[in-house]
């Protein structure tokens, strides 16, 4: 078997060979040029960039073919720039490839531990130096400063308490409530059952009273997707079907797993799908989850009419909507 | 002397005088840097980090990063008069108000993801060749932290312009930060002022993204490179090369001017890029709310896996005791990235531990000449590939007219089933190219010229491989493996227990190997039949 001894020898670097710009004069005069041509692109390109900046009007289109319609200016521009850098590139790197001496050089590499008596001198240093101090001795320094250092990490933590609120009960709680009329997204107009056809979705909010504003905050709680289906596709319990209005169900729109908007809504199958991670949903089955990484249904909003046929809200959700929280209790 | 040597001898003089650096200048100027395109990686990584510092701050010039409400009144006719958050509105206006705005956003976008691929791809060089070996571990280390933070950086990156896309990626980081167990929903409110999505998490991570987490990268980059300066460059083995020396070319001037050069390549690349390839159509998602989302939401690549992670994941929680564990996003979420990027940091030390070689290593290895240590970094990159494409499930859906249900379930069982797969068949791919490399150190290379011998048998010519070729193949170290002490000198059995045999077995899987010929091998075959 193979051994250090028998193992083929290393025949040291191959000679070097030159090229042809090393010896004639020829050759090398035309890589100067060439370098020379390259640099001198370089510049025409800035050139052709300023002008760009200057004379080509924004809102002009050209067409390149797979990228369909560009603005000519940041196309010009870009293309500019990106020549003008090109060239200086291809110039140095030519410069050094066909004219800069090309022989390899060996330089010597050591190992990088100290000899013996430097490590040995270093130690004792280290242990003269911290005999001085006589930490080993004064444990009473020892151990006060190493509570002083402990604490003195509290001290940002703790000023970083004021980076907002406390959530209390914020995850747990939405605008609904009984009565609250079901208003459209966008529009704010209340909604009667028959506004929506079978198989129709619509995106609503809770009604907004004068002078209210409606804060992204909201909308990231509140906001619910009705799907009208024919009142015998449900497959669902008494409770569950009494939250529904003559074939018209309410779900909240924000996903039960990472809170991505609910929005894709398979009319044939009956199926809500999340765009984020596909987690589906059976609208037939109270939102039961068939398919993806969810956990949990979408929270069912209880509706009805109230006394001028509009679709209002029988009461708030019963449970928290949104993405599972650790405080959450089912 | 020419004029321009004695303003360059005044230059040296004035420095020396008050620094005493020309003793330092003159070693290092002449310092050696071996040439391999695989090293050109880390440039590229670095070069675009370059890239990112200059057309970053020239966005910041124009971007506010502001969450207050603003109507949209710029020369984008489709979104006038839209109520949306001035970041938004700040970044439409460099997209179609400001001159070379949109480019330069193109620039820093590509350049963000030419970053994270050239750290990708210069972390795969590092460990196929085992340069993160003893004296290098800390460079492995600072390289792992650099990849963890650009993911963080390139992440709050895109998250800036506060559009309907990226809008969603911050719901979602949102949610991961609230199923964190305890603090959870303490730590969602603290990030962003309140409730989701707030006022303030857009100029918070406004100043993580431009100030912080540079400010980190230069501090360890700068370090990065100062190990690298000082522990020297390491170099594939060949001729003339040993673990004692360096060959290659000098700093000055040819690697100067290939260095230089090289950047203005780069930087030319992601320009063209930025010219002609439209990245993040921010105009065309729309400002964000968190009621609208749009279909085929997906992150940059270097997310991706995340991404896909999450979305395999199986629909698990536990609710007890009045609390919720949400273990559908902290597996793929936080435990799976953690033991990943954990392990991947830890592995020099592991095969340190396992080889029980503790020598410094400044030849590389060729990847077949590790076949253990090659197969674990394929199967690394098989299991990320399989989750990164899951990542995509729904592009791939609509592309190439399959179900996402099919995807989900082709990856689910995929990410347990391709790796070792992959493992097993690199190892043993690994194991040919060594054999291969034995058959033609001994029998010399196929000329595929064919001669007729008297006899009318016809026999293939073969030519012998160059000394210096022969060297290459055959210069790889021979381990041995370690053994397993079965008992010691008081008689006890086994007495490192399973740590001693698992460290043994592992140690037997790494030095696997072809032998590399010997001449006495070679010499035996000249004898015979050539």
């Amino acid at each position: 078997m193979s051994n250090e001894i028998s193992k083929f020898q290393d025949p040291g670097l191959p000679a070097h060979q030159h090229r042809k710009s090393d010896h004639d004069p020829k050759a090398e005069k035309r890589a100067e040029q060439q370098v020379a041509i390259l640099f001198l692109l370089s510049a025409i390109s800035t050139v052709g960039t300023v002008a760009s900046y200057i004379f080509i009007k924004p809102g002009k289109f050209v067409f390149l073919p797979i990228m369909g319609d560009v603005d000519a200016q940041q196309l010009f521009l870009g293309l500019g720039l990106a020549f003008s850098l090109l060239f200086i590139g291809f110039g140095a790197v030519q410069w050094a490839r066909r004219l800069m001496p090309d022989e390899e050089v060996i330089a010597e590499r050591h190992e990088f531990r100290s000899e013996d008596a430097d490590r040995k001198d270093f130690v004792d240093t280290v242990k003269e130096r911290a005999g001085t101090v006589g930490l080993g001795r004064r444990s009473l320094i020892k151990r006060s400063l190493g509570l002083a250092l402990g604490l003195v990490g509290i001290t940002p933590l703790v000023m970083l308490r004021d980076l907002g609120p406390l959530p209390k009960k914020q995850l747990e709680t939405t605008s609904w409530a009984a009565g609250t009329r079901l208003v459209t997204d966008p529009g704010d107009r209340p909604l009667r059952p028959e506004d929506l056809e079978v198989g129709s979705v619509a995106q609503v909010l809770p009604f907004l009273a004068q002078g209210e504003e409606r804060t992204l905050e909201n909308i990231g709680k509140d906001a619910v997707l009705l799907i009208r289906l024919r009142p015998e596709e449900f497959q669902l319990d008494s409770k569950r079907l009494s939250w529904t209005h003559d074939g018209i169900i309410a779900f909240s729109k924000i996903c039960s797993h990472m809170g991505c908007a609910v929005a894709l809504y398979e009319q044939q199958t009956k199926h809500l799908l999340c765009p984020c991670h596909q987690s589906t949903f059976d609208v037939t089955r109270a939102a039961k989850v068939i398919f993806g990484p969810a956990a949990r249904p979408l929270p069912q909003l209880a509706i009805t009419v109230d006394s001028e046929g509009y679709l209002v809200a029988q009461q708030g959700f019963t449970e928290p909507i949104g993405p599972s929280f650790w405080e959450r209790s089912s | 002397m020419k004029k321009s040597e004695k303003i360059a001898g005044n230059v040296a003089n004035y420095v020396d005088e008050r620094t005493g650096a020309a003793k330092w200048l003159k070693k290092n100027l002449t310092k050696v840097f071996p040439d391999h395109w695989s090293f050109m990686l880390g440039e590229v990584a670095l070069y675009s980090f370059i890239i990112l510092l200059f057309s970053g701050t020239f966005l910041t010039f124009w971007f506010d990063p502001s969450q207050r409400d603003v109507v949209y009144n710029g020369s984008y006719t489709p979104l006038a008069d839209v109520k949306m958050s001035a970041a938004y509105a700040s970044a439409l206006h460099i997209s179609f108000d400001v001159r070379g705005g949109l480019l330069m956003r193109q620039i820093h976008h590509w350049a963000a993801l030419l970053f994270m691929a050239a750290m990708i791809a210069h972390l795969m060089r590092i460990f196929f060749t085992g340069a993160f070996r003893k004296p290098r571990e800390a460079n492995w280390l600072i390289g792992v932290g650099l990849v963890t933070l650009g993911i963080v950086e390139g992440f709050l990156g895109y998250s800036l312009p506060d559009d309907l896309l990226s809008g969603t990626g911050i719901r979602i980081a949102e949610a991961i930060l609230q199923a964190i167990p305890v603090v959870g929903s303490y730590l969602a409110f603290f990030a962003f002022g309140g409730a989701f999505p707030g006022h303030v998490f857009i100029p918070r991570i406004y100043t993580v993204h431009v100030l912080l987490l540079p400010g980190i990268f230069l501090a360890l980059i700068t370090v990065h490179l100062m190990l690298v300066w000082y522990q020297k460059h390491t170099q594939y083995p060949g001729p003339g090369r040993t673990e004692k020396n360096v060959v290659g070319y000098p700093l000055m001037p040819v690697y100067m001017a290939k260095a230089g050069g090289f950047f203005f390549i780069v930087f030319g690349v992601t320009a063209l890029l930025g010219a002609v390839a439209s990245i993040n159509p921010i105009w065309l998602y729309g400002p964000y709310t968190p009621g609208q989302i749009s279909a085929g939401s997906q992150p940059d690549f270097y997310m991706g896996w995340l991404d896909g992670l999450v979305r395999m994941s199986p629909p698990l929680e536990t609710h007890a005791f009045g609390h919720t564990i949400s273990w559908n996003i902290l597996i793929p979420g936080l435990i799976v990235p953690g033991i990943l990027f954990t392990g991947m940091a830890l592995y020099p030390f592991i095969e340190s531990w396992m080889t029980g070689d503790k020598r410094e290593h400044h030849l590389l290895d060729r990847p077949r000449n590790n076949p253990n240590r090659t197969a674990l970094g394929a199967m690394s990159l098989a299991f990320m590939l399989v989750i990164l494409i899951n990542g995509g499930n729904d592009l791939i859906a609509t592309h190439f007219h399959l179900t996402i249900n099919q995807i989900m379930w082709f990856t689910r069982i995929a990410v347990f089933v391709v790796p070792p797969i992959v493992f097993v068949i690199t190892k043993r791919l690994c194991l040919s190219l060594q054999r291969a490399d034995r058959e033609i150190v001994l029998h010399g290379r196929e000329t595929g010229r064919l001669v007729m011998m008297p006899n009318g048998e016809f026999v293939e010519v073969h030519e012998e491989l160059s000394a210096e070729k022969k060297f290459t193949l055959t210069q790889h170290e021979q381990p041995q493996a370690l053994e397993v002490p079965t008992t010691d000198r008081s008689g006890v059995r086994n007495p490192q227990g399973i740590k001693g045999k698992l460290r043994a077995r592992m140690s037997q899987a790494h030095v696997e190997q072809v032998p590399a010929p010997s001449q006495e091998e070679a010499k035996a075959l000249e004898g015979g039949h050539h």
